[in-house]
């Protein structure tokens, strides 16, 4: 009994859909934006498998970038989650229904 | 037979850490069950033949960037929020529509996407260093634009993070 792609997929899809569940349940900010980059690590955890079956380094290269990416939007949203806080005092997302700083 | 023992141990341990993440009432446990998270995907890169990978999800993910959650979760003291009422309908609807993706996810995995091919075992040749030095060629021959855009982007965020937060003394403007 070896493993298949498809317990990858399976194990990705799971831990996706966790990730999603926090987004759409939690109301902490900093909850939902860890819960986005539990998305982007089952996204990652797919191509690196793919990657393994088709003997390519096109998926690691491509997650490469993404953990890239990611790290430059989790210093950005940071900040902006910090900005907000000290204008507001308060970081409850559903507050949050305003342009104006 | 071991592969598939290790490998169900392990993804029993990650989807045990994201549920932790998600059900924590205090932040700071969701980020520490985070960390957890992220280091057993890359013992699940390792086990894929992506050590590369592997090593750079430990230091960006597991070090970098969850240092940084933590450091922001300390800093705004916002551990745990009060309960808000703002919209009451908010959480049942949240739940119906993970139930909704979950069954479409069980659907699409296990009717309709079947490939029985099995991925490299960890022995395999696919973890030796001269695979390595064969990524390092394509990552800086046939990728080398994108390499370079990322290095602009990271730039880009450096400088955004602290425009965010500079504060200008005169109050003008």
């Amino acid at each position: 009994m070896t493993v298949t792609v498809d317990y990858y997929i399976a194990l990705s899809a799971i831990l996706f859909i966790i990730g999603a569940a926090g987004v759409l349940i939690r109301r902490n900010p900093l909850i939902i934006f860890m819960s986005i980059e539990l998305m982007l690590n089952a996204a990652n955890l797919a191509f690196v498998a793919y990657s393994s079956i088709y003997e390519s380094f096109t998926g690691q290269i491509f997650v490469f970038f993404v953990i890239a990416v990611a790290a430059a939007e989790v210093a950005v949203g940071l900040a902006l989650i910090v900005e907000i806080f000290k204008s507001k005092k308060n970081i409850n997302i559903d507050e949050m229904n305003s342009l104006k700083g | 037979m071991t592969d598939l023992i290790v490998f169900l141990v392990l993804s029993l341990v990650a989807i045990a850490s994201a549920l932790g993440m998600l059900f924590s009432r205090n932040a700071v446990y969701s980020a520490l069950f985070l960390v957890l998270n992220f280091i057993v995907v890359a013992v699940f890169y390792l086990l894929l033949g992506a050590p590369f990978i592997a090593m750079a999800q430990i230091t960006v993910y597991a070090g970098a960037i969850m240092v940084l959650f933590l450091f922001v979760i300390m800093l705004l003291g916002t551990d745990t929020l009060p309960q808000s009422n703002v919209l009451p309908w908010q959480k049942p609807l949240a739940t119906i529509l993970s139930v909704i993706l979950t069954v479409q996810a069980i659907y699409l995995v296990f009717a309709r996407a079947r490939s029985d091919e099995a991925v490299l075992s960890p022995d395999a040749s696919v973890n030796s260093i001269e695979n390595l030095r064969a990524m390092a060629l394509e990552l800086f021959n046939q990728f080398l634009l994108p390499f370079e855009v990322t290095s602009i982007l990271l730039l880009v965020a450096m400088v955004g993070a602290i425009v965010l937060n500079k504060h200008e003394k005169t109050g003008a403007k």
